[in-house]
């Protein structure tokens, strides 16, 4: 069985605000029967105030589907549309104490179900931006899309490459077959042949400069590296700002579903150890919230 | 109310008694057999005792037949390896669609290594269609591997008809009977299975400890290299306290026999009834009437296994599901697939598996809880109206804005 938090077994064992809400005036609806999940969140929203007063769940899927519901409902209860926008799928999760990576789809799906009764409301268009593929790497919560995309838009070659792109395949090493398979078909659809033997492209680039790197150089190439991060990040509703670099120390706000979310350490490990590969020097990379402390101990 | 495990295709308690003629060996019965001195006489014999238990349930010719492993998958894996290594020329294998992973996933590495793998489909029944299997049959086949029982329907493919089809074609013949082994009667010396494969913690052994028969005079190559533990077939020191264990398991599960296929039947069939009386839009999957005793895959359509189990487990029940949920995937269970099982129902199917250990009063306490855990669930999906699924679920519940 998972490894379910309390606040998930609460969240399952008694749902809070299931069923339709009554004279609801904005629904949204994700999911299908053939995936397994399924969400229909109601809302009954204020005209004057758009505030969410009251707000129901239906949901058809597993424990953490049914928690991610109840608890989503209780979120926004209270929140006007445009605060309730804001919800990210961490702010879900982090409320049910954390959720296993191969569940975290079920706080995705509680995201776009209110993002798609907003917009039903307002009478907008609302798409799923988010396509979501077979879980690959389970340590670092990677699926084969993010790979695929990673993949092509990167140019990777080998299973260290998309380690070092998407995390995948950093922790246990039990998704290699899996990732070689990825590089396989992406580069046959480019007309290219996987080459387990490959270099690396990292190893390729680097060979070219080995000359120490000037400060402005330094955060020229850290602001790269955190460019060609950020659509990773932002898929899953964060962001990263380059704030100040001193010496070796890079300073970043993370902000978004990044900001304050249990994956943020490991985000910022895993941006550091990134910024070291490509720059080839220790980069240290630190909140910038740390800077503040920093520098009335150094006063 | 004691817990009620109702999950024995997953693994099994492992009886007592089988408990008491390990412990001795790892105490004063420690010694390697292998060795020379009377450390090792005991335990030479234990072995020896073992495998003749073992011969006895299986009942085949030569207890030099049994080749003890670490489990039923790699019994899988050391069969199907050895066909092939022994046969290098023959680079097709036929195997089923349902069967386990063991042999799936190995199925699906080798054919990236190049080999052409047939899988039988299956009809709505979970049943085969043995003229495309003969039909199948050539001379380029190296191993047909075929499960004797299925371990989420336990619906019985007719392995001993096959294995005569494979031999009158000179192809070999595997079968997985993993969740057979113990629950329905063999007489392996009567057919033309050349291997089989068995696990112990599927019978009351311990996990850890499987066969791989081998049917003296089939070609053999074996998997791990090293010392001469089972003849060279299988090195390794022997895991002797285990290999023990399962023999005494076998004898047991012979003793029971007709017991697992009246009394534990018995159970299993007042099970369903019960089920299917009182519940709406639920029903049994896999071949009704050709099927282990101990096992029921019931589909309750319109919500998902992982909170049927969550609901379950919270009323002290123990069982397991075919959803996606449980696995981590996004696909419901292959076997439920194959058979073509709507999504609506797939997602929401709980294997009940029973043992001699479960008693009637078990099946009451089920009976007791499921109406209401499939109720409750039921209220919460966007497929169920009161009392009756929306109409054309798939179409109401249309996501819009997906
Ligand atoms: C049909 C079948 N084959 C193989 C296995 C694998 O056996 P083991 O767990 O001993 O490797 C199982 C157990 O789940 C099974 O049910």
């Amino acid at each position: 069985m998972w490894d379910y938090s309390e606040k998930v077994q609460e969240h399952f064992f008694n749902p809070k605000n299931a069923g339709a809400v009554k004279d609801a005036n904005a629904t949204g609806e994700v999911g299908s029967i053939s995936c397994g999940d399924a969400l229909r969140l109601t809302l009954k929203v204020n005209p004057e105030t758009e505030v969410i007063e009251e707000s129901g769940f239906q949901t058809f899927g597993c424990g953490s589907a049914i928690a991610s519901s109840s608890v989503l409902t209780e979120i926004i209860k209270g929140m006007t549309l445009d605060e309730a926008l804001k919800v990210t799928n961490q702010d879900i999760a982090a409320h049910l104490d954390g959720l296993p990576p191969e569940k975290m789809h079920c706080s995705v799906m509680g995201r776009e179900a209110l993002q798609a009764a907003i917009a039903n409301y307002r009478g907008e268009e609302w798409s799923d931006d988010h396509e979501e593929g077979a879980l690959v790497c389970k340590c670092f919560a990677i699926d084969a899309v993010m790979i695929e995309e990673m993949v092509w838009a990167n140019k990777l070659r080998t299973v260290e490459d998309v380690t070092n792109f998407t995390k995948a395949g950093g922790g246990c090493a039990a998704c290699h077959e899996d990732i070689e398979a990825i590089l396989e078909k992406v580069l046959a659809e480019k007309g290219e042949k996987f080459d387990p033997d490959a270099a690396s492209i990292e190893v390729v680039s680097e060979k070219k400069e080995k000359k120490p790197l000037t400060n402005l150089q330094r955060i020229k190439r850290i602001e790269e590296v955190l460019d060609s991060l950020r659509p990773q990040l932002m898929a899953d509703g964060g962001d990263v700002e380059l704030v100040e670099v001193i010496g070796n120390t890079a300073y970043v706000n993370m902000t978004g579903a990044c900001n304050g979310c249990q994956m943020s350490a490991m985000t910022i490990a895993g941006i550091q150890q990134r910024l070291m590969e490509v720059l080839g020097e220790f980069i240290k990379v630190v909140p910038a919230s740390e800077m503040s402390k920093l520098v009335t101990i150094g006063a | 109310m004691r817990d009620i495990y109702l999950d024995n295709n997953a693994t099994t308690k492992v009886d007592p008694s089988v408990v008491d003629v390990m412990l001795p060996y790892f105490t004063e019965q420690f010694g390697n057999p292998s060795s020379i001195h009377r450390f090792a006489d005991g335990v030479a014999k234990g072995i020896k005792k073992a495998r003749g238990q073992i011969q006895e349930l299986l009942g085949c010719e030569h207890d030099s037949e049994i080749i003890f492993t670490s489990c039923g998958t790699e019994s899988d894996s050391t069969a199907i390896l050895s066909a092939i290594k022994a046969q290098p020329n023959k680079k097709e294998i036929i195997t089923t669609m349902v069967e386990h992973p063991a042999v799936l996933n190995l199925c699906e590495y080798l054919e990236k290594e190049g080999y052409t793998i047939h899988r039988l489909p299956v009809d709505k029944a979970g049943r085969l269609n043995l003229e495309a299997y003969k039909a199948m049959l050539s001379d380029k086949v190296a191993i047909v591997s075929v499960m004797w029982a299925n371990n989420e329907t336990g619906t019985l493919f007719p392995v001993v008809d096959m294995a005569e089809m494979a031999n009158a074609a000179g192809v070999m013949f595997h079968t997985d009977a993993v969740q057979a082994v113990g629950k329905i009667p063999m007489n392996l010396k009567d057919t033309k299975i050349d291997m089989l494969s068995l696990s112990g913690h599927k019978l009351h052994a311990p996990k850890g400890i499987g066969v791989l028969y081998l049917k003296r005079g089939t070609r053999y190559r074996p998997l791990l290299r090293g010392g001469h533990q089972e003849r060279g077939r299988r090195a390794g020191t022997e895991n002797t306290a285990s290999i023990v264990g399962l023999g005494k398991a076998c004898e047991l599960a012979l003793h029971y026999m007709e017991h697992e296929n009246t009394h534990v039947k018995a159970m299993r069939d007042r099970l369903e009834r019960g089920i299917v009386e009182q519940i709406p839009h639920c029903f049994i999957t896999g071949d009704l009437n050709n099927r282990l005793p101990n096992t029921s895959d019931i589909a309750f359509e319109y919500i998902e296994g992982e909170s049927i189990l969550m609901l379950l487990n919270k009323a002290g029940i123990a069982a397991s599901s075919g959803s996606a949920c449980t696995s981590g995937s996004l696909e419901p269970s292959h076997v439920m697939r194959a058979m073509g099982i709507p999504y609506t129902a797939a997602h929401g199917t709980i294997r009940f598996s029973f043992s001699r250990y479960n008693t009637m009063t078990d099946v009451d306490h089920v009976l007791k809880v499921m109406p209401d855990i499939v109720a409750a669930l039921r209220n919460l999906s966007p497929y169920w109206d009161g009392d009756r699924p929306v109409a054309d679920p798939e179409q109401a519940f249309a996501p819009t804005y997906s």
